[in-house]
């Protein structure tokens, strides 16, 4: 039985019926991202120096460089959630909205991508 | 279509303030200032696949007084929105939910992040790795 009345379900109004689904997916990017930042964390405060060529050779291993892509891509994705929830919630424009949606998508790619990308160059180049 | 105005239920104003309040909306603006790190991480990560004056340059302006303090209020959003996160997560399994529990919980996360930021820079600032 639904709750909802007739001219609210015409209207479109009521739940956006995705909102479990991102909940989720936060809560398990949070938990991923927990030993992820703590490793890179610990991992630049033990390497002797932030040099050019220490920092290189560090993300050199297989292991660090393989860290640090979950590490920048599940960054990029919790922080697109988050920044998502927070448009939703102050923007009630509808055009500056999905303007707004729109971009945060772009823009966590766009960081993400070069993120991954540099890492990968440092870990594959010589 | 216009629409009547409808009566609102009373908002945040009427609230006797707690620390969970704060807690909440920091945790939102702490989020917001980390995702306005990422392109820095990125921005050092494509410097570290470039040569090394390259490299040397981003490290300059990333430990120019700037960059510094923008730093250390990185370290500092990264331990609290991670401690009150943890919080969150303890939540979600139907832990803490006692009103002293989360009063105790959310101090021990502005603690624990001060401390941790605290530590984190003067290790760095002991061995010089700057």
């Amino acid at each position: 039985m639904s709750l909802r009345s007739p001219l609210g379900r015409a209207l479109g109004l009521g739940s956006a019926k995705a909102g479990t689904e991102h909940w989720w997916a936060q809560r398990v990017s949070a938990v991923a991202l927990i030993p992820l930042t703590l490793w890179f964390l610990f991992s630049l405060l033990l390497l002797p120096n932030l040099g050019h060529e220490t920092v290189r050779a560090w993300l050199q291993f297989p292991l660090s460089g393989f860290l640090a892509i979950l590490l920048v891509a599940v960054l990029a994705y919790h922080s697109y959630l988050g920044a998502t929830v927070i448009v939703e919630d102050y923007v009630h424009t509808e055009g500056l909205k999905i303007l707004g949606l729109l971009s945060l998508q772009f823009l966590h790619v766009l960081v993400g991508g070069a993120g991954i990308f540099a890492i990968l160059h440092v870990a594959f180049g010589s | 279509m216009s629409v009547r105005a409808r009566p609102l239920s009373p908002h945040l104003d009427i609230y006797r303030w707690g620390i969970g309040m704060t807690l909440s909306i920091v945790h939102r603006a702490t989020g917001v200032f980390l995702a306005l790190g990422l392109p820095a991480l990125t921005y050092w990560l494509v410097a570290l696949a470039s040569d090394a004056p390259t490299y040397a340059r981003a490290m300059r302006l990333l430990l120019s007084p700037v960059g510094l303090v923008l730093l250390m209020g990185w370290t500092f959003s990264f331990f609290y929105h991670l401690l009150n996160g943890v919080r969150h997560l303890l939540w979600d399994v139907g832990l803490g939910f006692e009103s002293s529990e989360r009063r105790t919980s959310g101090w021990l996360a502005i603690a624990g992040a001060l401390l941790s930021t605290a530590a984190v820079w003067m290790l760095l600032w002991q061995f010089k790795r700057l």
